[in-house]
Order: C-alpha cells, then structure tokens, then sequence
C-alpha cells in the first residue's frame, strides 16, 4: 500500500489526517513541521505528501519546494492544506509544485477522496 | 467511511488552549507602532490552526470568530493595518472569549451568543474602522452556482497539459480515471507534439487530448477534477449539446433544415444526489462530537520523553534485578546470603529510583502558572493608571501538578496586591525618587527540600504602625500588645484585616490574605512577609517539593500506628514531673526552655482505648509546630522515621479534621497521617488565632 507523509505542526489535524488515512489502509508517517517532515522524507521514500501551510521552522510551501529539488520527490504527488481559499496561496503552492490542496475544513471522506484521486 | 472525529477533541482543545497562551504572551509583548513581523505571524499561525482545527471538527462558531481575528492579524502581518493598542486590546478580548467558547464546548455547555456577539462587533468595527474595505467577507452567504445547469448529453474536452505539468505531481492518466468514474468516457490521446526520439525529454508532457464524456454531469464536476491545473494546461470544455447546436447550426446555414434542440431532461438532478448523500454524513459527525465531548474533561499532563525513558530504564534494571532474585530464591544455600542481601539492597535502590522517576512525571515547570501574570499585569496595570513592569525568573523551576493547579489563586491574589497597593501612582514613584515604573518580581526556586515562591515589587512597603492601628481599630489585637514590625506584617493575614483605605474591584475586599495563607498551608506550605518602608515587599511562599510524597515520624498510641509529618516536629521528649503544670480552664501545660506548651492527649483526642501508659512522664511528647503555635503531642512511643506515600482520605472515605490523609506501612496495615494545623486547632482551638497573630 502507499506510503504518505502527513505533515502539520497541529497534532489534532495530524492526528485526524493520519488516523484517516491509516483507517484506509495507508501507510502513514507524521511530521510536526516542514523541517521534520523533509528529515523524513529523505530517509523514506513516500508516494505522497499531505502538508499544511501555515508551520513555523519550515512552512508548507517551503517544504514543497525543497522536496521537488530533490531527485526521489520529482514528481511525487504533494498536497497542501490550507484554509486560505484565497488564489495567492494556491498560487505560491503551485509555483513551489505543488500538485494540489485541500481546503480546510475538510471531512475524513473529502480528504480520502482527495487522496484516491492522486494515489495510483 | 465514517471516522468518529470526537476522538481528536480532547487533543484539539489541548493545543487549543496552548495556542490561545502564545496569542495572549505574544500580543502583550508587541510593540505598539512598530511590531515585529514574526511575532505577528506566530499569533496569527495560532489563531489560523484554531480556525482549521474548529472548522474541522465542526464547531463552527469557534472557526466563525477566529477568522475575523486572523483576517485583523493578517492585515497586521502584511502591514496594510497599524498596529495600534486599541487592536490589540481588542485581541487580547477575543483571545479570552476564544477561550470561554472552548471551554463551554469542552465541557458540553452553551456558548453564551450574545457576549460572544458583543466581541465579535467589536473586532468587526475595528477592522472596518480603518481599513474599510473588503473587510467583512466572512459572512458572505455562499451563492449555490445552480445556473449553468444545462441539461445536455455530456461534454467535449479538449486538454493539453504544458510540458512542466508530470512535475507537479499531476499525472493526466489519474485524471482520465476520475472522468471516467463520472460518465461514459472516450479518450483520444493527440500526439502530434511528440518530438523526435532524440528531443523527447522524457520528464515531459507532449500529448494532449481530446475527450468525450456522455452523462448528465455538472459543467462544475469536471472543472473540479482539473481544478489543480487550471493554470498548467490549456483546456476547452463545451457541452455536447451546443456542439450539436453550432454543427446543427452550421447545418442549418448549409441546408436551410431545421434541427430541433431536443427538450430538456429533468434539470441538475445530479447535483442534488450529491447534496442527499452528503447531509447524513454531517450528521452523522454531529451526533459523535456530542457524545463523546464528555470525554473531553478528564485532566491529562503532557510529559517529556526523556522522563519517560528513565523510567523505561529503570523498569528494566528493576526487572533485571527481580530475576536475578528470582533465580536465586529457586535453590538458596546459606552460603548465597551475602548475595541475596546485596540483591534486595538493588531492589531497594530501583525502587527508591524508580519512585523518585514517577513523581517526576508529575512535576511541570511553574511557568504553567506564571505565564497567565503578565497578562493580568497589563489589565490591571492600564485599568489603575500605574505603570508596571512585571520580571519573571525560574519559571523553569519544577513543582508538583497538584501544586500548580493550587497556587494559581494565591499567586494571582498576591499580585494583584501588588498593583493595586504596592506600586505607587507615577507621579507619587517619581516624587519619592524612584524610577516612573514600578517593577513586580516574580521568582521561583529550589532550596533545600523545598520550593520558594516569591512576589516582590519595588512600590510603597507595608507601614507597621498603621497595620497595628487598623488591628487595634478591629479588635484583632490589644494596646498593650508590642508587636515587632514582622508580626505586625503578620496580621495582614489575619481573618477580616485589609489595609486598603478604600475598597477596590482589584483587591481589598477584606478576605484575601487569610484566605492565601489557608490555601498555602493546604499545600503543606509556608507563606512569609518582608517588608521596608518606602522601598517595597517581598511575599515568600514556601512548599514542599512534592505533596505525594512525605518524610514521616511514625508513632504509637495503644495500638495504633500514626505518622506525623517530619516537618513539624521541633523535637521529642520525656518530661519531668516537676515541668507539668495544670492551668485552670486550659488544660495542662508543660514547661519547655522557660515556655509553657499545651499538651494534646493522642489517646483522648482519636479515643484510643488502651493507651500503654496515661501518666505524661511514661510516655514521651513530641513537640510539633504549626503557624507559630507549638504543643506537645502525648503519646505512647516513637517507632521510626520513613518516608511514606500519602493517599487521600478524603477519596476513599472522608475528610477528617486532624488527619491529612493516610498511607500503607510495610506490614500492610494502614496508618492516618496527622495534619499538625487541623490537630492544633482542634484542641487548642480558639487560642490559636489570637496566638497566630501575637
């Protein structure tokens, strides 16, 4: 099954994303914030990575970016979670590749859908 | 898939709160005028995850009123909006009504709607007051797109994705799939884009597409399904029918025929299928979030690891050295003594470790408690006009969970004193040649086996005469009482003293410092005043390490084994005859270094029916101390010294003046544990206030 980083400095969203994700049957690994998350995603390869926005230490697109740099991440699917429905973020995300968002709030379902849809 | 989101609450409310803390220390350390960016954005990170977590978990009325605040924070951390005070005031308020609404959910009451209303008009005008523009779009009704709902058989996707578009992650096939899910779908792949082997970059996208998809489907659902790469492809969507309305067009200029439209089937019937299916799934939510709030409220402690790992480590040394007895008890010979006592000496010494490790996990640093007194400082400071600095040092000082949860209210009580009757008014401060701003210090350290709290500030000090005459005016004491400047002080804590000329909504309600004192002798606890005149005071709280947790005398009376705590026994005796006095109306007094001590029978005070002995001089007296007032406890012997674990009588049975609570001996049996205060009060009784406050 497909290995995800769920990455959010909120444990409860965390919580809810990974206990989500794993009660689908994912494989999921919990990041606290951008800096974590890409110590992580070095040493692991994941097939996807779910991330917010809005963390300290690293944000969400700073860690997109990071990981598109590298080779193993160049065209893995990555998600962000925002609340900012507003287009600059999107496009900030986008610019920094990222494949997609999920706009909070979100139910567990909208999130499976969500990650069906770039999970082969 | 139905996910019960309840279990997440408790954690949610947890950082919640925690976030509401960051807000409130953050917004009290901006600097009006010229904030500094990243505090801005560490306040509006908190609030921006509140409004995520709430609106996830579905308490709306929460995510409603953070938004505002984070559309203000927001305007703030991009610099379009002033940071003024009057802003941030109006934060902090929100910050505290956050707080009550989070509490009312937790605890599964209304959220008081008006009061909730009154703050978020006061965030509205604020945001509106200077910006004005575009501000209130929170409230926006969302406009169901429901036009657009031609009923047609399907539509025509022209897609070409850019080249760069496989580097985001999006992949066209996964896309096909989803359309795919959606009607009937025919896929035809153009590639007239594809270069020659040699230029084919194989990271990159060179086919488009051309596709048709038959159904009744929402011009909407398929927009959705490209949504994330609007910007990344050039798309055409047109609906069959108008291609069959533009072909039958150009029919009808080529052969002059008429080619009806044919009549519309039932209109965005596939729209409100999606609604039906997703109302039960709410809620279905809602009806969990209730349930299970309940579970919100039982109180955790959020524990670092590495305290964890000692304990980890000490399990297995512990287990380590069980086998190790194990084994050796399965065929003992005489000859494996010496090793059998250096074993039980590990057991002892893992167990003691292993103990000290668990009550570890029940410290916290104070700053738990210290980190609400700036805040308050801030209020109360603006409210009364002073100006005050507040220091806070060794908040990283340990204490007991118990101990944070108790010592809030004393402290806050003290501190408001402080402000309120301690600090100067300005002018008064720069008059009598002190700095402008008062300064209140708040400290927490270790000594010895306790834990010293003080809160000192730098304002007027406590006036002994004038607290002598106000306890003359109230009877407290007499006139030909001399009273030393330290005792003087004490009587601001006696029941019904308060100095203050008038009587403020801060503090100087007439209860309060007794009340402190009782509270801090609860925790088991000291509390002392030092004070100079026109230079300021110091309050000093001291209290035991942890409350869990006692060095004890253990004592006998008949057959009953008591503990008495180590920390109030002055010294133990056998007393002469020739000191024992009889006084008329107070019982007997024995006579000690010149002073005459009350003598508190154990077996009358707890009915002990076959004491050993009656007769004082056969017995020994211990001589406890508590509040300044000292006696002598009869009783049969003393067995030992020990530390014991204290466990609540109160839980188990029921609260018992006299008696703190209980523990278990080696032998299984149990013992009370003596509360030395409650004990004096009860036999010495009313001697004891005048004589507190002598």
């Amino acid at each position: 099954m497909a290995s995800i980083l769920a990455v959010d400095d909120s444990a409860s969203m965390r919580q809810m994303v990974s206990f989500t994700l794993k009660g689908a049957g994912y494989d999921v690994i919990e990041a606290v914030d951008g800096i974590d998350a890409l110590t992580k995603a070095k040493s692991n390869k994941f097939d996807l990575v779910v991330t917010d926005v809005n963390m300290p230490n690293k944000d969400g697109i700073a860690l997109i970016k990071d990981l598109r740099g590298l080779p193993t991440y160049k065209f893995t699917p990555m998600l962000m979670l925002t609340t900012e429905s507003s287009m600059d973020k999107k496009q900030q995300g986008k610019a920094a590749g990222a494949t997609g968002w999920i706009v909070k709030p979100f139910n567990p379902d909208q999130l499976l859908k969500t990650v069906k849809k770039v999970l082969d | 898939m139905s996910i019960d989101l309840a279990q997440f609450h408790q954690v949610f409310f947890e950082e919640s709160f925690e976030g509401l803390d960051v807000m409130e220390s953050g917004l009290l350390n901006m600097d009006v005028g010229s904030a500094d960016a990243e505090e801005i954005n560490t306040i509006f990170r908190a609030a921006h995850s509140i409004k995520g977590g709430s609106g996830t978990f579905g308490f709306m009325e929460v995510s409603d009123f953070t938004h505002v605040m984070e559309t203000l924070l927001d305007e703030m951390r991009d610099g379009s909006r002033q940071v003024s005070q009057k802003g941030v005031d109006v934060l902090l308020k929100s910050v505290d009504c956050l707080r009550e609404m989070l509490i009312a959910i937790q605890n599964e009451q209304e959220i008081d709607k008006e009061r909730v209303l009154t703050y978020k008009h006061e965030l509205d005008e604020e945001l509106i007051g200077e910006v004005g523009t575009e501000v209130v779009q929170h409230a926006d009704p969302v406009i169901p797109a429901d036009n657009k709902q031609d009923q047609n058989p399907g539509w025509h996707i022209v897609f070409s994705p850019h080249r760069h578009m496989l580097k985001l992650g999006n992949e066209p096939l996964r896309m096909f799939r989803e359309l795919d899910e959606l009607g009937e779908l025919v896929v035809l792949a153009d590639d007239q884009g594809l270069p020659g082997l040699d230029e084919l970059d194989p990271e990159e996208c060179h086919l488009s597409w051309d596709l048709k998809i038959k159904g009744e489907i929402a011009e909407d659902e398929i927009q959705e399904i490209f949504d994330w790469v609007e910007d990344d492809c050039d798309m055409a969507i047109q609906s069959l029918a108008d291609r069959e309305t533009s072909r039958a067009a150009v029919d009808e200029v080529e052969t002059q025929s008429n080619v009806g439209i044919s009549a519309p089937p039932e209109v965005g019937d596939g729209t409100s299928e999606v609604a039906e299916k997703e109302i039960p799934a709410n809620k279905v939510v809602e009806k969990k979030s209730k349930t299970t709030a309940t579970k919100g409220s039982s109180s955790s402690i959020r524990v670092d690891t590495s305290k964890i790992d000692t304990l980890i480590n000490m399990v297995g040394e512990l287990v380590i050295t069980q086998s190790m007895l194990s084994l050796m008890g399965e065929q003992f010979e005489l000859e494996k003594l010496d090793q059998l006592k250096m074993g039980l000496a590990q057991l002892e010494q893992h167990t003691r470790e292993l103990q000290e490790s668990v009550m570890n996990i029940r410290m916290l640093p104070i700053s738990f408690v210290f980190s609400r007194f700036p805040r308050l400082v801030h209020d109360l400071s603006s409210k009364l006009g002073k100006q005050i600095e507040l220091k806070l040092s060794g908040e990283q000082t340990e204490v007991d969970k118990s101990v944070v949860e108790l010592i809030s209210d004393p402290l806050v009580h003290l501190i408001r004193n402080s402000i309120d009757h301690g600090i100067e008014m300005p002018q008064q401060r720069v008059e009598s040649g002190k700095p402008e701003n008062g300064t209140i210090h708040l400290k927490a350290f270790h000594r010895g086996g306790s834990i010293f709290i003080e809160v000192s500030d730098d304002g007027k000090g406590l006036d002994a005469e004038k607290i002598k005459a106000i306890a003359l005016e109230r009877g407290l004491i007499t006139e030909n009482e001399k009273l030393s400047d330290l005792q003087a002080y004490e009587l601001i804590m006696a029941p019904g003293f308060s100095t203050a000329e008038s009587v403020t909504d801060v503090s100087g309600r007439g209860v309060g410092m007794d009340v402190v004192r009782k509270n801090i002798q609860a925790l088991g606890g000291n509390i002392e005043i030092r004070s100079e005149l026109g230079k300021g005071s110091t309050i000093s709280i001291s209290l035991p390490l942890t409350l869990a947790i006692l060095d004890g005398q253990t004592i006998s009376v008949g057959d009953e084994t008591y503990i008495v705590p180590l920390v109030s026994i002055i010294e133990s005796l056998n007393v002469v005859p020739e000191k024992i006095n009889c006084v008329l109306g107070k019982g007997e007094t024995f006579q000690l270094r010149g002073e005459y001590l009350p003598v508190i029978r154990m077996h009358q005070i707890f009915a002990i029916e076959k004491p050993i002995t009656t007769e004082l001089t056969e017995g020994i007296l211990v001589v406890v101390e508590a509040q300044g007032v000292r006696c002598g406890l009869f009783v049969d012997d003393l067995l030992g010294q020990q530390q014991v674990v204290v466990k609540s009588l109160e839980e188990h049975y029921r609260a018992i003046e006299g008696i703190s609570g209980a523990t278990i001996l080696g032998n299984g049996s149990v013992a009370l544990i003596l509360d030395i205060p409650g004990l004096l009060r009860l036999s010495v009784g009313a001697e004891m206030d005048s004589a507190a406050v002598a």
